[in-house]
């Protein structure tokens, strides 16, 4: 109900380029696993990215990644450190991983983050019951515009 | 600076955890006595490790020191209270667990080591809790204990105690091979929104770090465990339960076919780890 809410507020208040952002299932990804256009058809924004970056209740991307200019703390070292890594990958190929991670790292331990389907016993989020109806992807549209903003921005060189 | 001398008194390493990721070096001795093996070579059928390791190794200098002496270890707390029930008349037929196993520490030697096992005249695959059951229903006409009660832990607990420092060493061939096998396979599958299996945070990732949570290997050597996160013992099934629910799926029950199966798998990975039960972890 609160998500249902929070969407639509969104929606709302972004205007008609929100409205109809590219749905999980019809993502369509390169031989390399990226996602060349925008699911939200506008440019995300690296500061709400940065906030769903170190989020426990959203991407919480930092339980496995170091990102040196994040102020979390306890940051995880089961994945690469994510420092620069806008100088190693464009926009197109950090959308398609932060999507579906493995369409470019086949058999990756990284959770995708915009897929909605083909899941083993989905659950009703953390409550260890069944999921109940459709799945809601782990981040919204926005929210992986968003973060993918924020990481273009992680550049060393 | 009082747990300084301590630290220094049992002579754990302290260099050990230092930013270092893997397993520590530190030796597990209960009580001054019970030598438990920690680290020891990963049985043939573990295709994923080499070594294996106490989930003891990857705990913090102060949670190792806690399970190092029993007036310490706040899971003897339930390990007493389980010997008075083991003591104590229960059930129609108008006997104690005493009355016909006597003295625990002496008749319980060995058990906790080889659990799951076989049970020929049930013809199934049982665990420690279900034969605690079996014995409460069929032999002192007793109800059941709820299965990750903490009637049903405690007395986990206490039967574990005179098998510390014993070697794990559950069967996994013979009749118990398909339920092995079973539990093999949901070791390795992806469960859940998450699509995590067990083997992606406890066989490929241990040693790493998910925000502070330091990944050992899952083993199960030391259930019931005492955790210092909810201050109380812990069965290993319900820990299973946790496990998979964080995986944002729907978890099994406890007691159910398919988590019998993955303790048994579980424990098999830790044979040739000593018995830690109960032991303490954060």
């Amino acid at each position: 109900m609160r998500f249902t809410t929070l969407t639509l507020a969104m929606t709302l208040a972004a205007g008609a380029a929100y409205a109809n952002p590219v749905a999980p299932g019809d993502v369509s990804f390169s031989d390399t696993g990226a996602i060349a256009e925008s699911l939200t058809g506008t440019p995300g924004d690296a500061a709400s990215g940065a906030k769903v970056l170190a989020d426990r209740g959203a991407g919480n991307c930092v339980a496995c990644h170091k990102i040196s200019s994040l102020d979390a703390a306890f940051q995880g070292t089961v994945g690469p450190s994510l420092d620069g890594v806008g100088d190693r990958w464009d926009s197109a190929q950090l959308r398609g991983l932060v999507a579906n991670a493995k369409h470019t790292f086949p058999g990756t331990i990284m959770p995708s983050f915009y897929k909605t389907a083909g899941y083993i016993r989905p659950g009703d989020e953390f409550s260890g019951k069944a999921a109940k109806g459709d799945l809601q992807p782990l981040l919204s549209a926005e929210q992986v515009e968003d973060v993918v903003a924020f990481l273009t921005t992680l550049k060393q060189q | 600076m009082l747990r300084t001398t301590t630290a220094l008194a049992v002579g754990l390493i302290a260099t050990a955890t230092l930013g270092w990721a893997d397993a520590d070096e530190n030796e597990l001795v209960v009580n001054g006595e019970i030598e438990i093996t920690t680290h020891a070579p990963a049985p043939a059928y573990v295709d994923g490790l080499t070594e294996i390791y106490s989930g003891w190794r990857f705990r913090e200098p102060d949670t190792q020191l806690t399970q190092m002496d029993d007036f310490d270890n706040p899971a003897f707390l339930a390990v007493d209270a389980a010997q008075i029930t083991w003591d104590t008349v229960e059930g129609e037929a108008g006997k104690s667990c005493a009355s016909c196993h006597g003295d625990v520490m002496e008749s319980m030697k060995g058990v906790r080591a080889t659990y799951p096992k076989w049970n020929e005249t049930a013809g199934e695959v049982r665990t420690l809790a279900m034969q605690i059951n079996d014995c409460r229903t069929e032999n002192l006409k007793a109800e059941p204990y709820d299965y990750t009660s903490g009637k049903m832990t405690a007395m986990e607990a206490l039967i574990s105690v005179p098998s510390r420092g014993m070697p794990v060493n559950v069967a996994v061939d013979g009749p118990v091979q398909s339920t092995w096998e079973q539990g093999k396979e949901m070791y390795y599958t992806r469960y859940g929104q998450l699509e995590l299996s067990c083997a992606n945070c406890h066989e490929d990732n241990y040693g790493n770090y998910i925000r502070a949570d330091h990944l050992s290997q899952g083993q199960i050597n030391g259930f019931p465990v005492y955790r210092l996160k909810n201050t109380k013992l812990n069965q290993v099934q319900d820990r299973f339960q946790g496990c998979i629910r964080d995986t944002r799926a729907e978890t099994f029950s406890a007691g159910s076919p398919e988590f019998v199966a993955l303790e048994l798998y579980v424990a098999s990975r830790g044979n040739g780890l000593g018995v830690e039960a109960p032991s303490v972890r954060n």
